[in-house]
């Protein structure tokens, strides 16, 4: 399948040689020359040469291909997490271009096969995509274009509703029946009416009703716990065609195969980064070369004024924490130790460095990395601070550079990898087989408009209504979607209103 | 190739031709290209699907690094993945190219076919100019011209065989010495002028004055990229009309009824009063929702056009944009008096895709 020129080919072989040497342990990788027209249709459908038709990729192609016509932007390089791994390189960029291309991509490689996040991961992804594909376009066949299409964007506007935390563990077990509607199970049978008096008699029923409510309050939540895992939920207990089921289990698939990539995106681009930058000054790079990459590089680096980019802190923090771990400047002793001029110069040569980041590149995710091993000193010397809109004048403002701030913002933004926190509290809110949903508020809200329309959406599949609690404008809300309109009360009201009967009832 | 299929699904989708339950979320999604300090905005529509994600506040602080004071910014934990969404796009990186006006004219000029531009006059009119761009064998001592003397004097060493290399003194004498001196040069002089005419009157709505908006931009970087040091005129009207800038040109939003003459009345005294039309080319554009007040003021634009506009002016471009309210009578009665005459350009803009078709409308005849 490789059809790389001869030239390439024994790059190829030396920069995986080198890469191995540092220790470097990857899948067999499969680089492709494409051209930029190919490497636009593969980098819409997410690095995959086949997916199912939707008019999504067909977007992302629309955008990919005038950016790079009109030369505002170039792929460089794509690889995908597969067993063997896929990567893809571009026709006519230049030598040294694909030699970082390389070096970079066998630290991705490297990154996929060994951290603990993807060890989940289908390595056959690229057939299953295809599977996907196959299964989708036969239920195009059968069910219409439109059909298919409009259930497909119902499902992918619920596809972040996973559970990020199950990715190790495993899927949370959906084995609760869900709650039956009464029967009226107590009655006799009655085959004479006129003797239906005295075979059930009303006040024998009754009380047979009333003990069945009680049993039936007992047992309205459900699912017992709340689920994080909605999309999970849906497709168990939502009353869905078979198609439809598979369509969504599809989606969920999909959804979870891409999920540790943005689990890791700061921690797998700084350790790509990291070794293309240590290979190519150290083994791959010729002398007329190494002004392009410094170039090439630095562009690739460079952090935009109120911008972030995880190729920057992720490199930063690696080269850190490499020099840390070389002197020793970590355990108790170095954190006791506050004697300005003594850190400085600390240096143990307990050379443990190398070992270090191969560790973190095992165990880590963004969140546990930036927690553990964004340091002060760290955001002092790489001028790090929160930035903030000031409402007067319309602009970004430097907010502060305390670093407790620092780290609050960023590991804020990385909660649940940047998505609101949403679990199913009640499938049966009311007894009535209504979903209830809750957000978790952490400090910002949904947007309005999104919300209304995801809710709708919600609706299709559960096909009864839809309640979400959320914070909107400091006020805790409840949302109601029953198919037609939408209704909102607030629960400090309904609070209120409850503490005002209760003083009122002394009175009387 | 099936992402074919998908790119036209998309676009079809995007024009509204199969599904209207997207519209709300058709967003310009807009790929920026910039040039020094000018910003190209090149729309790009994109279909957001709805999830559940956090309102707009969340970019309104974010983690930045460098020493300033952070002027612009992003939300961070976009950039990189940029699509919101977890890691699609894992290993990719983009980089932005610089884009030139003048490229961009050059896109817009291919993807439109359009011709070149033939400046009116460009035989005829040439101005004179003086240019300290000769050299002379005479000349005041402050104009000598070192590195020429220099080149004349080792030019005569060589040739007369007196130059040593390891040696290398050259004296230059007196048949050495080279000065600057005047030389007179004629350029070909070329002036253009466009004067913006919009109808603000309250049947013109926000999505109206947005359309004019974008087809006066790419006209303006067209027609730019044909005269450099165009100028450029604006004028709003509704029952009366003023001159004004650009900036209110586009922002302004006036109502009351419409009379089309007040602004060409404006307009042709502009021209009298600052641009004479034998040595400017005069590019006049007007929008409007083609609703006039009165038959009586159609009338008198049209003697206006008949008698003084199309005999003094390269070429009058006449832009309707659809609006609910609007009558859009006004181009049929410009479409009955002037069939046919080649200095008058019609288009009508239904709708902000059909922005580009009407570009070309006015731009293609390369006048």
């Amino acid at each position: 399948m490789a059809n790389l020129t001869l030239e390439l080919e024994a790059e190829r072989k030396r920069i995986c040689q080198i890469a191995k040497d540092c220790g470097l342990d990857c899948f067999e990788t499969v680089f492709e020359l494409i051209n930029y027209d190919q490497i636009s249709q593969i980098a819409s459908y997410g690095g995959f040469p086949v997916r199912y038709p939707h008019w999504k990729f067909g977007m992302e192609y629309e955008q990919l291909s005038k950016s790079y016509e009109y030369g505002l932007s170039k792929i460089y390089e794509m690889v995908i997490n597969t067993d063997p791994c896929y990567a893809y390189l571009m026709e006519g960029n230049s030598m040294m271009d694909q030699k970082l291309v390389m070096a970079h991509v066998y630290g991705h490689c490297d990154f996929f096969k060994n951290n603990v996040w993807f060890s989940k991961t289908n390595r056959k992804m690229m057939d299953q995509m295809a599977n996907h594909a196959t299964r989708i376009k036969r239920y195009i066949d059968r069910y219409g274009y439109e059909e298919v299409e409009r259930f497909i964007d119902t499902c992918l506007s619920l596809e972040n509703l996973i559970d990020r935390h199950s990715i190790l563990n495993g899927p949370q077990k959906m084995s609760e029946e869900p709650p039956a509607p009464p029967k009226d199970e107590f009655l006799f049978r009655v085959e004479k009416s006129y003797m239906r008096n005295y075979i059930n008699p009303p006040d024998y029923v009754a009380d047979q009703k009333q003990k069945q409510n009680e049993k039936n309050d007992q047992k309205t939540v459900f699912p017992s716990s709340p689920v994080r895992d909605v999309l999970s939920f849906l497709i168990h207990y939502a009353p869905l065609e078979d198609w439809q089921q598979d369509i969504l289990t599809i989606i969920r698939d999909e959804s979870y195969y891409f999920a540790p990539q943005g689990m890791t995106k700061t921690l797998n681009e700084g350790w790509a980064s990291y070794w293309h930058s240590h290979m190519m000054t150290r083994h791959i790079l010729n002398d007329s070369e190494i002004i392009d990459f410094a170039d090439h590089h630095a562009g690739t680096m460079y952090m935009q004024m109120g911008g972030y980019n995880p190729y920057k802190v992720g490199i930063e923090l690696f080269r850190d924490i490499e020099e840390r771990w070389n002197k020793g400047r970590f355990g108790r002793e170095w954190d006791e130790c506050d004697d300005v001029r003594e850190r400085k110069n600390w240096n143990k040569n307990t050379n443990l460095g190398r070992e270090k980041i191969f560790e973190i590149r095992k165990i880590y995710n963004d969140v546990t990395f930036i927690d553990e091993f964004l340091t002060e000193d760290f955001c002092v010397r790489n001028k790090m601070f929160v930035y903030k809109m000031n409402k007067e004048t319309g602009k970004f403002e430097v907010d502060t550079r305390d670093f407790k701030a620092i780290k609050a913002q960023l590991l804020f933004q990385m909660t649940n990898f940047g998505q609101p926190i949403i679990k199913i509290e009640n499938a049966n809110f009311e007894n009535r087989g209504e979903l209830l949903i809750q957000h978790v508020h952490e400090g910002l809200d949904l947007q309005p408009n999104y919300m209304d329309a995801t809710m709708k959406n919600l609706f299709k599949v559960w096909k009864r209504p839809v309640n979400l609690v959320t914070i909107m404008d400091n006020e805790p809300q409840l949302f109601r979607f029953d198919g037609n309109d939408y209704t909102k009360h607030s629960l400090n009201d309904e609070k209120k209103s409850v503490e005002g009967e209760q003083q009122e009832l002394p009175k009387a | 190739m099936a992402i074919r299929e998908d790119q036209n699904r998309f676009k079809s989708i995007i024009k509204g031709k199969v599904r209207d339950d997207f519209k709300r979320y058709v967003t310009n999604g807009e790929m920026i290209g910039k040039r020094e300090d000018e910003f190209v905005k090149i729309p790009i529509p994109r279909i957001d699907i709805p999830t559940f994600r956090y309102g707009p506040k969340q970019n309104e602080q974010g983690v930045g690094q460098g020493d300033g004071d952070g002027e612009q910014g992003q939300g961070s934990g976009q950039q990189g993945s940029g699509k919101g969404e977890a890691g699609d796009q894992s290993g990719e990186h983009m980089i932005e190219v610089e884009i030139s006006m003048e490229e961009l004219a050059e896109i817009l000029g291919e993807k439109l076919e359009l011709p070149k531009i033939q400046p009116k006059g460009s035989k005829n009119i040439l101005a004179e100019k003086n240019k300290y761009s000769g050299i002379a064998p005479v000349g005041p001592e402050g104009l000598r011209k070192f590195k020429q003397t220099y080149k004349k004097a080792l030019t005569r060493y060589i040739s007369s065989g007196t130059y040593n290399p390891n040696d290398p003194v050259i004296v230059p004498i007196r048949r050495d010495y080279q000065y600057r001196s005047v030389k007179k040069t004629q350029t070909p002089h070329t002036k253009a002028v466009v004067i913006y005419m919009m109808d603000v009157s309250g049947s013109m709505g926000d999505e109206q004055k947005e359309i004019v908006r974008l087809e006066s931009f790419w006209i303006n970087t067209w027609l730019k990229k044909h005269y450099k040091g165009l100028d450029t005129r604006f004028i709003i009207h509704d029952a009366s009309a003023k001159e004004v800038d650009e900036d209110t040109f586009f922002k302004t939003s006036e109502s009351g009824g419409t009379l089309i003459s007040s602004a060409y009345k404006l307009c042709q005294q502009i021209i009298q009063e600052d641009y004479a039309s034998s040595e400017w080319n005069i590019y006049p554009f007007h929008f409007s929702d083609g609703d006039n007040w009165s038959g009586e003021d159609t009338r008198l634009c049209l003697t206006l056009l008949k008698e003084f506009f199309l005999p003094n002016v390269n070429v009058f471009s006449y832009g309707q944009v659809e609006s609910k309210y609007g009558s859009g009578q006004f181009l049929k009665d410009l479409q009955k008096e002037f069939t046919n005459d080649d200095r008058l350009t019609l288009s009508q803009i239904e709708g902000r895709d059909k922005i580009l078709g009407s570009i070309k409308d006015f731009l293609g005849k390369g006048k």
